[in-house]
């Protein structure tokens, strides 16, 4: 699926979405004004209780919660199945017996508050259930199966950002107050181009020239640390470009700032200006606007798994849906749901490192 | 408003290319697509321009046949996920605000998880295939067009006309229809073509998987997904699909850039700089003068002039007060003497310096950054939000005068205290939105001082303060000019500010210094120039309410800068003005000891 996914164009067309959120640089104008100047003015000092505590204590009651969307989730993806369920789960050739004997077996004949105990009481044991199809506990399926996609979907995360950021910047300063058209108009159309392309189509490509073409890297499997190259570019790509569209767009915001015309005052050498004055801030928006297309990665990781014969959670995921092996659907989805939460909070603790007013506004879990 | 851009043509131009050989194609190459042949995955030929598949059918055709069916299937499920999520969107909106609280969060929590997961979920229940394919991505997809909806409903909610609506009675859903849709429906035409290349992908990487379309029937993603098993024997095999989809997608990716793109006009372009090669020098400043501003003007790139030869001194301890309406150029020549103008501004002067440091040539970042010391107007603005305020007090004097970490702050703490900030060493560590205003702007005049600079520049340091404020940062300015000696140019758009604090006064008009007059003469309303006089007839008290502006009365306004007349620019609102100001500009000429004023009705019995 696309990096972009769900997010509503870019910067722009998002902006006026959200007004209540800090675009990064935009005067605060909210906090403490103190006109009774006769009052010690060091009281305006906020103190009180510690702004990560609260904040920490809001994300863990938001994945608290996520959990628990998960868990009732996965347990309703048995019971809607249209029909009669134990009809479908077992099989076209099957005798009323058997699915008379197929309903007790996975509880489907109990009541559902009792059913919905019962699997959320296992999942709190560690027990995912038993697959179907090869009668391995889920939990050892996916104990197998996630390192491989957390490898995949972090790096790309890593290589994304890498990429996004610099070239974004680069572009932003090159091009600021209308300069360099033509570069504009390369940058526009390159990740206009890379965004647009699917990760499994990029990675069917770059088997295409790399492996089979060139011959210089492995198309499949993940025996050697050059077989992460190619579905980590597959990956990446499509969302760094994206990303650094909003990187840019971002920058060019930023350094029209008064704070980077104070930066300016104070002749620091580019280096210190950009990475110690503007980065910060562009980050910050960056991370707010960029951070579902990071989650968003994790999309793109299960469908290009495929492509590489990647043995990870993905290639799973479809080979039980294939087989209606719900068992190990439920546990994949749900701890596919919890990595996208966990990259959507680790996004809000660097948000929150790079810029404490984020602490105290609310976020998507 | 849409913008015809050339993107956007080209994109809707390529969309309706690609549908027409969606309509077409079957009935074209509907054959050649089933045909079979003996010729089983043959690499490119002139029979076949892709090569043929496992059954010997050409891939060609196989590709523009299923056109119609992935375009039939991602407008379904856009379709879906826009009616869907406006649906919820809408009635998150209109329900109680308790409903739309969580509503909202709800809907946040979704949109910022991959569809793919979502799209999985469904198809598990569905099981694999193409209806429940276009149902899962049509679903993954509404939570974007949801958030969307219930924002911008929130947005165009809070405006007068519907709070009129409200109030009138106008029944909910009638509000919704005539007063919300309407004014929300561009933004959604964008994230409709953005989710209409997302729902393509989406779709054909489900068909890839084998989730979506099943054989016999072919879309895209199910012709790369064989094209994938033959890539070894005929790569050419999934090309076709893969150009197929992303052709599409950036397409479709063109035309929401280009809705997008609708309102943003892109600045003037330009280098910013300096020419020193510069026109007609002024008169000469007395010896002694700390800093020589000599014919400074300062253009935009069309040639537009904003300062026109401006020219004035500054003696070492004096403070100058430059006062103007807002477009008058007096921020702009103070920042052309800080060398901060922004970009694409250009500046060329006869001569400028400050005591020995040249300011037109490439002057020392060390020297200026410590020789000249600049007090901005916005204080909650002009100090970085990201970095605490001990980093940025004590940049100046880490970097170029290679002051200690422990020492700078040391130093940065005594500043603070110095500009009356109590607890100075909490507040080096804090973030500047952790204070006031007005501890902002202290903070900010501590920044400017703490190098020592020869030259502080004030750019309209009470602007954005309340009244009170202002008059403790006018003290300090005033304190720190007595006890450092310290050099100032004063900015400002209020006569009777400049008149309590400043040495002498710089009166701009339209780009130039119009009249030059010390501040005692100011005080007792002895101005020669018609300007000035109107400017002191109208002149407010110190505590007088900023928003008002003490100019309302003068009558007429200022020329813009692109448009200014050929004579004097005061003359259409001049109570005096002669026939030779419409022609000629008038030069400044002395009216007394140290002053002077550029008008030719000076010394006229009027």
């Amino acid at each position: 699926m696309r990096t972009e996914d769900h997010r509503p164009v870019d910067a722009q067309s998002h902006r006026p979405e959200n007004p209540a959120a800090d675009t990064p640089g935009t005067p605060v104008t909210d906090t403490s004004e103190n006109p009774a100047t006769g009052a010690p003015e060091g009281t305006a000092v906020r103190g009180g209780g510690h702004p990560w505590a609260g904040f920490l204590l809001r994300r863990l009651g938001g994945l608290l919660a996520v959990l628990v969307t998960l868990v009732v989730v996965t347990f309703l993806i048995v019971q809607l199945i249209p029909g009669d369920p134990a009809r479908a789960l077992a099989g076209p050739d099957a005798t009323p017996q058997q699915i008379e004997q197929l309903r007790h077996e996975i509880g489907l004949d109990r009541p559902l508050p009792e059913q919905f105990a019962s699997y959320a009481g296992g999942l709190l044991g560690g027990d995912l259930g038993v697959s179907f199809q090869t009668r391995e506990p889920v939990a050892d399926v996916i104990a197998a199966r996630l390192p491989f996609t957390a490898e995949l979907a972090l790096l790309a995360v890593v290589v994304a950002l890498a990429v996004a950021v610099p070239l974004g910047m680069a572009v932003a300063v090159a091009t600021r107050g209308g300069r360099r058209p033509r570069l504009d108009a390369a940058f526009t159309f390159v990740t206009g181009l890379g965004g647009a392309a699917p990760e499994y189509v990029l990675g069917t490509l770059l088997v295409l020239v790399f492996a089979i073409g060139l011959g210089v890297l492995p198309a499949s499997g993940a025996a050697t640390l050059s077989a992460l190259v190619l579905p980590v570019t597959a990956i990446a790509l499509p969302g760094a470009c994206v990303l650094a569209r909003v990187v840019r767009r971002e920058a060019a915001v930023v350094l029209e700032q008064d704070y980077m015309r104070t930066a300016r005052g104070r002749r620091l050498p580019a280096p210190a200006l950009y990475a110690r004055h503007a980065l910060p801030n562009l980050l910050t928006g960056t991370l707010t606007l960029g951070g579902l297309t990071l989650s968003a990665l994790l999309g793109g990781t299960v469908i290009v798994e495929s492509v590489f014969a990647w043995p990870g959670m993905g290639t799973r995921v479809v080979e039980a849906i294939l087989a209606r092996d719900y068992p190990v659907i439920q546990g994949t989805v749900l701890v596919l749901g919890l990595l996208a939460a966990l990259i959507n909070m680790i996004v809000d603790v660097l948000l929150g490192l790079l810029d404490p007013r984020t602490l105290a506004g609310r976020s998507h879990a | 408003m849409i913008r015809w851009t050339a993107g956007l043509k080209a994109g809707l131009a390529g969309l309706a290319a690609v549908a027409l050989v969606g309509l077409a194609a079957p009935y074209l190459f509907g054959e050649a697509a089933q045909q079979l042949s003996g010729a089983a995955r043959e690499g490119v030929s002139a029979g076949h321009w892709l090569g043929t598949d496992a059954l010997g059918r050409d891939v060609l055709a196989r590709t523009l046949v299923a056109t119609r069916l992935t375009l039939l299937m991602t407008a379904a499920a856009t379709a879906i996920a826009g009616v869907l999520g406006i649906l919820i969107g809408t009635t998150v909106w209109v329900a109680g605000p308790r409903v739309r609280e969580t509503g909202l969060r709800l809907i946040d929590v979704m949109v910022s998880y991959p569809a793919v997961i979502l799209a999985l979920v469904v198809a598990a229940i569905l099981g694999a295939g193409p209806v429940a394919a276009v149902l899962a991505i049509g679903v993954a997809w509404s939570p974007a067009f949801a958030r969307l909806t219930a924002s911008l409903a929130a947005s165009v909610a809070g405006r007068d006309f519907v709070a009129t609506a409200r109030l009138l009675g106008v029944p909910p859903y009638r509000v919704l229809t005539r007063h919300l849709l309407p004014n929300i429906a561009e933004p959604l035409l964008v994230l409709l073509s953005v989710a209409f290349a997302g729902t393509l992908t989406a779709l054909s990487g489900l068909s890839f998987l084998g989730l979506g379309v099943q054989p016999p029937a072919y879309d895209w993603g199910a012709l790369l997904d064989t094209g994938l098993e033959a890539i070894y024997t005929n790569p050419a095999e999934a090309v076709g699909p893969a150009v197929a989809i992303t052709l599409t997608g950036v397409l479709a990716g063109f035309v929401g850039d280009g809705l997008a793109a609708g309102s943003d006009p892109r600045a003037g372009r330009g280098r910013d700089g300096w020419s020193p090669s510069a026109p007609v020098p002024g008169r000469r400043a007395p010896d002694g003068a700390l800093l020589v501003v000599d014919g400074l003007s300062v253009e935009l790139p069309g040639g537009v002039r904003l300062v026109d030869g401006v020219s004035f001194h500054v003696m070492p301890g004096e403070i100058v007060g430059v006062v103007g309406e807002s477009g008058s150029g007096k921020s702009l020549t103070a920042m052309a003497v800080a060398r901060l103008l922004p970009d694409g501004v250009r500046a060329t002067a006869a001569g400028l310096r400050l005591g020995d440091l040249d300011l037109t040539g490439r002057a020392e970042p060390a020297r200026l950054a410590t020789e000249i010391g600049v007090v901005y107007q916005d204080p909650s603005a002009s100090f970085n939000p990201a970095l605490r305020m001990g980093g940025q007090l004590t940049e100046v004097l880490r970097r170029h005068r290679g002051v200690g970490r422990a020492e700078a702050r040391e130093r940065a703490v005594k500043a603070l205290e110095a500009v009356r900030i109590l607890q100075p060493e909490t507040v080096v560590r804090r973030h500047p939105h952790e204070l006031s205003g007005g501890m902002r702007q202290r903070a900010m005049i501590a920044s400017a001082v703490l190098p020592g600079p020869r030259l502080l520049i004030a750019d309209e340091p009470t602007t954005a303060l309340d009244v009170t404020v202002q008059a403790e940062v006018l003290e300090l300015l005033k304190e720190i000019n007595t006890a450092e000696g310290t050099a100032m140019m004063f900015i400002s758009h209020d006569i009777g500010v400049v008149g309590t604090l400043c040495d002498r006064v710089l009166v701009m008009y339209a780009g130039r210094i119009v009249e030059e007059l010390p501040v005692a003469d100011l005080r007792v309303g002895r101005a020669a120039h018609p300007y000035t006089r109107a400017l002191l007839a109208a002149t407010p008290r110190l505590d007088e309410d900023e928003e008002r502006g003490p100019l309302t009365t003068v009558p007429g306004r200022p020329p813009a800068p692109s448009a200014r007349p050929g004579g004097c620019a005061f003359a259409p609102r001049c109570p005096v003005a002669l026939p030779i100001c419409a022609t000629d500009p008038p030069a400044p000429v002395p009216t007394g000891e140290g002053r002077s004023a550029a008008c030719h009705a000076v010394g006229v019995p009027s």
